[in-house]
C-alpha cells in the first residue's frame, strides 16, 4: 500500500517561503492571491493489505521523524 | 485550582508584590506580560547583575562598552569595530535547525542595531557524544541553520570550535559571536531620543512566535515537560534580515535615525522600554499600528512576540516619509507604531483603549537583583585527587588515537558547509587558531578567536577562564595581532544551586583576572543560566571572544618544507594534565588540577608571537592547546604534507596542554633570529626536531616512524566517521 | 564600456564581483532589480548570492524580476552576459541557459576550492584561458548540482584533479558530466558555479579567477566596440 504524508507548518509558525511567494505572485499580477503556504509531501509504499496497520505505522513514523511537533502538522492517506 | 498567571508566566509572588508596589496597584494582564519577560533571568540578568561590576571595562580605544546592545572600540583610521556573543542554547535543543538559525539572526541584529555592517560569524558548539544518534541529530541541524542563515544573510562565518561531551547531551550549546565595522560617524545608539520622536517599527510583520520564550525557554531548566514547553519556537528569515541589514544600513549613512533598537528576546516590550529608559523620557505605543501576521492578537501577545527580523527606528518627525521610502525601497513593511512622551510612562493602547500604563524604567532598572547563596561544591577537591598519571601509552598510538577524535580531527566537515569568503576579505578562515580579515583601505587586519573548554572550567572555573583569555590572546597573537577586546560568553547550569552560583562567580574572577593582567577590556557579555537536564547541570562552560589587531597583516609565510626546525616556545611544561584532551581520548578520565596561568610569561610569549610573525619571513606558528604540542605540529606536518624527526622527553612535553606555549616551524637561517628575539623578550625556546621525508618520527624512549598520509587519513576521517552513522542508520 | 551587476534582494556578491571587476580595470554600476532598462551598458553579470532568499527554487522568482526583459534583450543582442553560481540558477530558470541546479549529492552546503578544467574557449568568460588549462576557484553553494535538459548544454568548465582528470572523486557536487560552467552556442551567455571573484589576489585560495574575468572584460570591451560576437 501507500501512504501519502502531506506536512504543513502549523498555522501560528511563520512561513517564510509561503510569504515570498505570494508577495512575487502579487508582483507577476496576481494580486488576488492571499497567503500561500509551502508544504511537503512524503510517499511511503508498505507491504500488505492492513490500512489500519499502514495508518498506525506511518503515524508513528512523522511523530518520530518525518515531520516535528514543534512546528509542523501532518495528514496521511492511504492508497491501494 | 487553576495557577494564577504570575505563576504561569514564571514569576514568584514576591516579584509580583514588587510590581504591585511600582504601580500602586494589582498589574492588568498586559502589564504583567511585559514584567514577566523584562524580569526573566534571560532578561533581566536577576542572578548574575550584582557580580557583574567588578569586570574590567575601560581602555581608552572603548566607544561602548557593557549595556548597549553590542560593546564597540576604535581601531583607528576612522574605523570603529562593533562585536558581541549570545547564546541560543535552550531553542537549538528544542529545534536545531531554526535555534541555531535564529540565534545567528539575533546576533546579526546586535551589531547592525550599533550603525556596522555585519563582516564575520563565529560559533562555538557543544553536544554530547556523536555515538548517539540524537546527538547527530541536534549537531548535524544546528550546522545546517548556522549555514542555512548566515550564508543566505551573507555574512562570512569565519571560525568557531566544536565538542562533544555526555555532559551536553540533554543541554548542547550554541553560542555565535558577531563582529561588525562601521565609520566612526555611523555609530547609532538604542536611545529613543527626545519627545516627539517617532518609533518606527521595520521589518517583519509580528505573529505568535515564541510567546514567552524569554521566560519558558531561557530561564529554566530542561525535564520531561519540555515537550510542552515546544510551541516557543521561531522560525527564522535570513532573505528578510538581509533586506533589513541593507535597509538600516542606508538608514545609518543618511542619518535618518535617532536611535535603533532590535526585537529580540521580549520583542515590542523590550524595544520600547530600553531606549525610553535609556533617554529617560516615555513612549506611547499603539499595537493596532503593527504590521501583523495573523489577525485577532491579544495585547500580551503582540507585546510578548518574538516575531523574528524586526527593528525598531526611532526618528524625528521630519524624517519619517524619508524613512518608510527607504523601507520601500529596500522591500521591507514599515510601521509607524509610538510616539516619545515626556515624562517617564510607558503607554500601550490596543483596540483604541490604553492597556498599560508604567514606568518605563521599571521595566529595565527595578528588575529584582538577587543575591543567591554561594557555596563551594565538595566533590572539587575529590576531582583534584584524581590522578593525572596513568600507564604510558606509546606516543604513536596516543596521537593517532587523539587525531581520530572528532573534536580534534578536522573540522572541515563543519566549516565548509560555512560561507567564509564572503566579502574578499579573509585573509585566515576557520581550521586553526583564530581568523584574520582586511580591514579594506588601511594596512589593519582584525583577527578573533573564540574559546572554550568546560573540563578545564569544572575542574577550576577560575583558573580554567583565565586559560582562555590566554588562549585566545595567543591565537590572535600567532597571527601577528595585538589582543584589543573581549566578549564573554558564560554558560552555566542552575543558579538556584549554590554550587553553580559559586562557579559562576569564580569564572568571572578568573576572567576579570586574566583581562586585567592583560590588559584587554571586556566589553560585552552574556550569561545564560539554567543549562541542565533532569537536575544535572552542565559544566560551567565559559566561552571567550577576542579581537586583535594586526598592524600591518604580516606577511604569508609560505609552504612549509623539508629542513625546517621544529621549536616549542615558552615555560617548560608543569606535570599536570589536568582536563586535558590526552587525558580524555587516551585514558577517559576527568581529574587534577589545571596549571595556572604566568601573567608575565602569558605576556612574553604574546610579544614574541606577534614579532616572529612580522619579523622573521617564513615562520608557521601554531598555538599549543587541546591534545599539546605533538597534536599541533602534527597539524602543521598534515596540511603541508610533510614529515619530520621529533624528540620529545615526557607525556607532558608531548601532550601537556599547559599555557602560554605554541610552536614555530622556521627555515634553518630563521632559527638565530627567532632565538635572539626570544632573548630580547626573555621567553625559553625548546629545539624539539627538524622537518623532511614522509613520516613523522617520534623519538621517545625508542624511536616509531608514522606516515604522514596515515596520520593525514585518521585526521580527515574523524568527522566524517564520526557522523556517517547517521546517514545509513 | 561599463558592466551592469545585476542585484535582486537576497543578492550578496553584488560588491564583490564589483570590487574584483574594479580591480581588472573594468567600470560597473550596480542595478536594481526593479530597474527596467539597461541602456548605455554593454555587459551584465548577474552575482551569487541567494536572491529573494532562494525561495521555492533558486532563481526562479528572480527570474521575474523587471529587469530580466532587458536581460533577456542584451542578451539576444549578442552581448555578454555571465552569470555567477547564483546567477548561473537564474539564467537557466529564465531559459537564457539550458538546464537546471539542483541541490548537492551530499545535501550540504560546500564552500572550498575545487579544480576546474577549461573545455573551452569559446565563450565570454574563458576566451583568455587555453583549452585543458587548470584552475582553482572556489566553490559557494548549496544547489550546484548540474542537471542537462533535453537541449544539450555546451561544458566550458569542468570540475577535475589537480592533474586535470575528469574523476568522480574530483566531481564535488555530482554535477551531470562534471559541468562547473557552461555557455549558450555563440558563447555570449555564460555561467559558472564557482566563483571567480574569489579568487584575484594572493591571500585567497588563488589568482586563477583573473583569466576567466579578464576573458569577460576583454569580451565586454570587444562588444562595446561594436564587435558583438563573442
Amino acid at each position: 500500500m501507500r501512504a501519502v504524508v502531506t506536512i504543513t507548518r502549523r498555522s501560528d509558525i511563520a512561513d517564510p517561503e509561503g510569504a515570498t511567494i505570494a508577495r512575487a505572485l502579487s508582483d507577476l499580477g496576481y494580486g488576488e492571491v492571499g497567503t500561500v503556504r509551502v508544504n511537503r509531501t512524503i510517499e511511503v509504499s508498505l507491504p500488505g493489505r492492513d490500512r489500519e496497520y499502514v495508518l498506525s505505522a506511518v503515524r508513528g513514523m512523522c511523530d518520530k521523524m518525518l515531520a516535528n511537533p514543534v512546528m509542523e502538522d501532518y495528514e496521511i492517506e492511504v492508497f491501494d | 485550582m487553576a495557577e494564577t498567571l504570575h505563576r504561569r508566566l514564571g514569576m514568584t509572588d514576591a516579584e509580583y508584590g514588587a510590581i504591585h508596589e511600582v504601580l500602586g496597584r494589582p498589574p492588568a494582564d498586559p502589564e504583567l506580560a511585559m514584567y514577566s519577560v523584562m524580569w526573566s533571568e534571560h532578561c533581566s540578568y536577576k542572578s548574575s547583575r550584582a557580580h557583574l561590576s567588578d569586570l574590567p571595562t575601560d581602555a581608552p580605544w572603548v566607544v561602548v562598552g557593557p549595556g548597549e546592545n553590542a560593546g564597540v572600540v576604535d581601531i583607528g583610521d576612522g574605523w570603529l569595530a562593533a562585536l558581541r556573543i549570545e547564546s541560543h542554547n535552550h531553542p537549538s535543543f528544542v529545534e536545531p535547525y531554526q535555534g541555531a538559525a535564529t540565534g545567528v539572526g539575533g546576533i546579526l541584529r546586535d551589531i547592525f542595531t550599533m550603525g556596522a555592517r555585519p563582516v564575520g560569524l563565529w560559533n562555538q558548539i557543544r553536544f554530547g557524544e556523536l555515538s548517539d544518534a540524537h546527538n547527530r541529530y541536534l549537531f548535524n541541524g544546528v550546522v545546517a541553520g548556522i549555514a542555512g542563515y548566515g550564508n543566505a544573510v551573507g555574512v562570512p562565518t569565519l571560525g568557531g570550535e566544536v565538542e562533544f561531551e555526555p555532559v551536553y547531551a540533554g543541554n548542547p550549546l550554541v553560542n555565535v559571536m558577531c563582529l561588525g565595522l562601521l565609520r566612526d560617524d555611523q555609530l547609532v545608539l538604542g536611545t529613543a531620543g527626545e519627545p516627539g520622536t517617532v518609533a518606527v517599527l521595520l521589518g517583519a510583520s509580528t505573529g505568535r512566535d515564541g510567546i514567552g520564550g524569554a521566560s519558558v525557554l531561557a530561564s529554566a531548566g530542561f525535564d520531561e515537560r519540555a515537550e510542552s514547553k515546544r510551541p516557543s519556537v521561531q522560525v527564522g528569515d535570513p532573505f528578510e534580515e538581509k533586506k533589513l541589514i541593507e535597509a538600516c544600513l542606508e538608514l545609518y549613512r543618511s542619518h535618518l535615525v535617532v536611535g535603533v533598537q532590535d526585537l529580540g528576546a521580549a520583542g515590542l516590550t523590550c524595544a520600547a522600554s530600553e531606549p525610553a529608559a535609556r533617554a529617560g523620557v516615555g513612549m506611547d505605543l499603539n499595537l493596532d499600528a503593527v504590521h501583523l501576521r495573523e489577525p485577532g492578537m491579544t495585547a500580551p501577545e503582540l507585546l510578548m512576540s518574538e516575531s523574528q527580523e524586526r527593528m525598531m527606528a526611532f526618528v524625528s518627525p521630519q524624517h519619517v516619509e524619508a524613512v518608510l521610502a527607504v523601507a520601500a525601497r529596500w522591500e521591507i513593511d514599515a510601521s509607524v507604531v509610538g510616539t516619545v512622551a515626556s515624562g517617564d510612562r510607558l503607554r500601550v493602547y490596543h483596540d483604541g483603549v490604553q492597556v498599560v500604563d508604567v514606568p518605563a524604567a521599571s521595566l529595565t532598572d527595578e528588575a529584582p537583583v538577587l543575591r543567591r547563596p554561594i557555596a563551594r561544591p565538595g566533590w572539587i577537591d575529590e576531582l583534584w585527587d584524581v590522578s593525572s598519571r596513568s600507564a604510558e601509552v606509546p606516543f604513536d598510538v596516543a596521537l593517532l588515537s587523539m587525531l581520530a577524535d572528532p573534536a580534534l580531527g578536522d573540522r572541515s566537515w563543519v566549516y565548509e558547509q560555512f560561507d567564509h569568503m564572503l566579502f574578499l576579505n579573509t585573509v585566515r578562515g576557520p581550521g586553526r587558531d583564530g581568523s584574520l580579515i582586511r580591514v579594506r583601505g588601511t594596512d589593519k587586519g582584525l583577527a578573533v578567536s573564540t574559546d572554550g573548554n568546560g573540563r578545564l572550567c569544572v575542574l577550576d572555573p577560575r583558573r580554567g577562564a583565565q586559560r582562555l583569555v590566554y588562549e585566545a590572546a595567543l591565537n590572535v597573537a600567532v597571527l601577528g595581532a595585538r589582543p584589543l577586546a573581549v566578549v564573554d560568553n558564560l554558560n552555566l547550569g542552575n543558579p538556584e544551586k549554590p554550587e553553580v552560583m559559586w562557579q559562576f562567580t569564580e569564572t568571572l574572577a578568573g576572567l576579570g583576572s586574566a583581562c586585567e593582567a592583560l590588559g584587554v577590556p571586556i566589553v560585552g557579555g552574556n550569561v545564560s543560566f539554567y543549562n541542565e537536564t533532569d537536575g544535572r547541570d552542565i559544566y560551567p562552560t565559559p566561552v571567550v571572544g577576542l579581537l586583535g589587531m594586526a598592524e600591518p597583516i604580516p606577511p604569508r609565510p609560505g609552504p612549509l618544507v623539508g629542513g625546517m626546525s621544529v621549536l616549542v616556545v615558552g615555560p617548560e611544561p608543569s606535570t599536570s594534565m589536568a582536563g586535558s584532551a590526552y587525558q580524555r581520548v587516551v585514558h577517559g578520565v576527568l581529574g587534577g588540577r589545571p596549571t595556572r596561568i604566568d601573567p608575565e610569561e602569558g605576556g612574553r610569549s604574546i610579544e614574541l608571537a606577534i614579532r616572529i610573525t612580522h619579523i622573521v619571513p617564513g615562520a608557521h606558528l601554531h598555538d599549543i592547546s587541546q591534545g599539546g604540542a605533538l597534536v599541533a605540529v602534527a597539524e602543521l606536518l598534515i596540511e603541508f604534507g610533510v614529515g619530520a624527526h621529533i624528540e620529545l622527553g615526557s607525556v607532558e612535553e608531548a601532550f601537556g596542554e599547559d599555557p602560554h606555549r605554541f610552536v614555530c616551524v622556521v627555515a634553518p637561517e630563521g632559527v638565530a633570529l627567532v632565538a635572539q628575539l626570544a632573548r630580547e623578550v626573555g621567553c625559553h625556546v625548546e629545539d624539539i626536531g627538524i622537518t623532511g621525508g614522509s613520516n613523522l618520527s617520534i623519538v621517545h624512549r625508542t624511536t616509531t616512524d608514522v606516515p604522514i598520509e596515515r596520520l593525514r587519513a585518521v585526521w580527515e576521517g574523524a568527522l566524517p566517521t564520526a557522523m556517517h552513522g547517521a546517514i545509513h542508520e | 564600456m561599463t558592466v551592469g551587476i545585476i542585484v535582486f534582494p537576497g543578492t550578496n556578491c553584488e560588491e564583490d564581483v564589483a570590487y574584483a571587476l574594479d580591480a581588472l580595470g573594468a567600470e560597473t554600476v550596480p542595478v536594481w532589480h526593479r530597474e527596467t532598462s539597461l541602456d548605455g551598458l554593454t555587459a551584465v553579470v548577474l552575482p551569487g548570492g541567494f536572491a529573494h532568499g532562494d525561495y521555492l527554487r533558486a532563481g526562479a522568482i528572480a527570474r521575474f524580476s523587471p529587469i530580466m526583459a532587458a536581460v533577456e534583450k542584451l542578451a539576444a543582442e549578442g552581448h555578454p552576459v555571465l552569470g555567477i553560481c547564483n546567477g548561473f540558477q537564474i539564467l537557466c530558470e529564465a531559459g537564457l541557459l539550458p538546464g537546471a541546479l539542483i541541490a548537492n549529492r551530499d545535501l550540504r552546503f560546500i564552500c572550498r576550492p575545487v579544480h576546474v578544467r577549461v573545455e573551452s574557449t569559446d565563450s565570454v568568460l574563458t576566451r583568455a584561458a587555453a583549452i585543458g588549462q587548470v584552475l582553482t576557484i572556489p566553490l559557494n553553494s548549496y544547489e550546484g548540482n548540474y542537471l542537462p535538459g533535453p537541449e544539450a548544454a555546451r561544458p566550458i568548465l569542468r570540475y577535475c584533479e589537480a592533474d586535470g582528470s575528469v574523476t568522480g572523486a574530483a566531481n564535488p557536487n555530482g554535477s551531470s558530466d562534471s559541468v562547473a560552467g557552461i555557455a549558450n552556442s555563440s558563447g555570449t551567455v555564460a555561467a559558472v558555479m564557482p566563483h571567480p571573484e574569489r579568487a584575484i589576489e594572493p591571500f585567497m585560495a588563488s589568482t586563477d579567477g583573473r583569466v576567466l574575468l579578464e576573458s569577460f572584460i576583454a569580451a565586454s570591451e570587444a562588444a562595446s566596440l561594436g564587435a558583438v560576437d563573442g
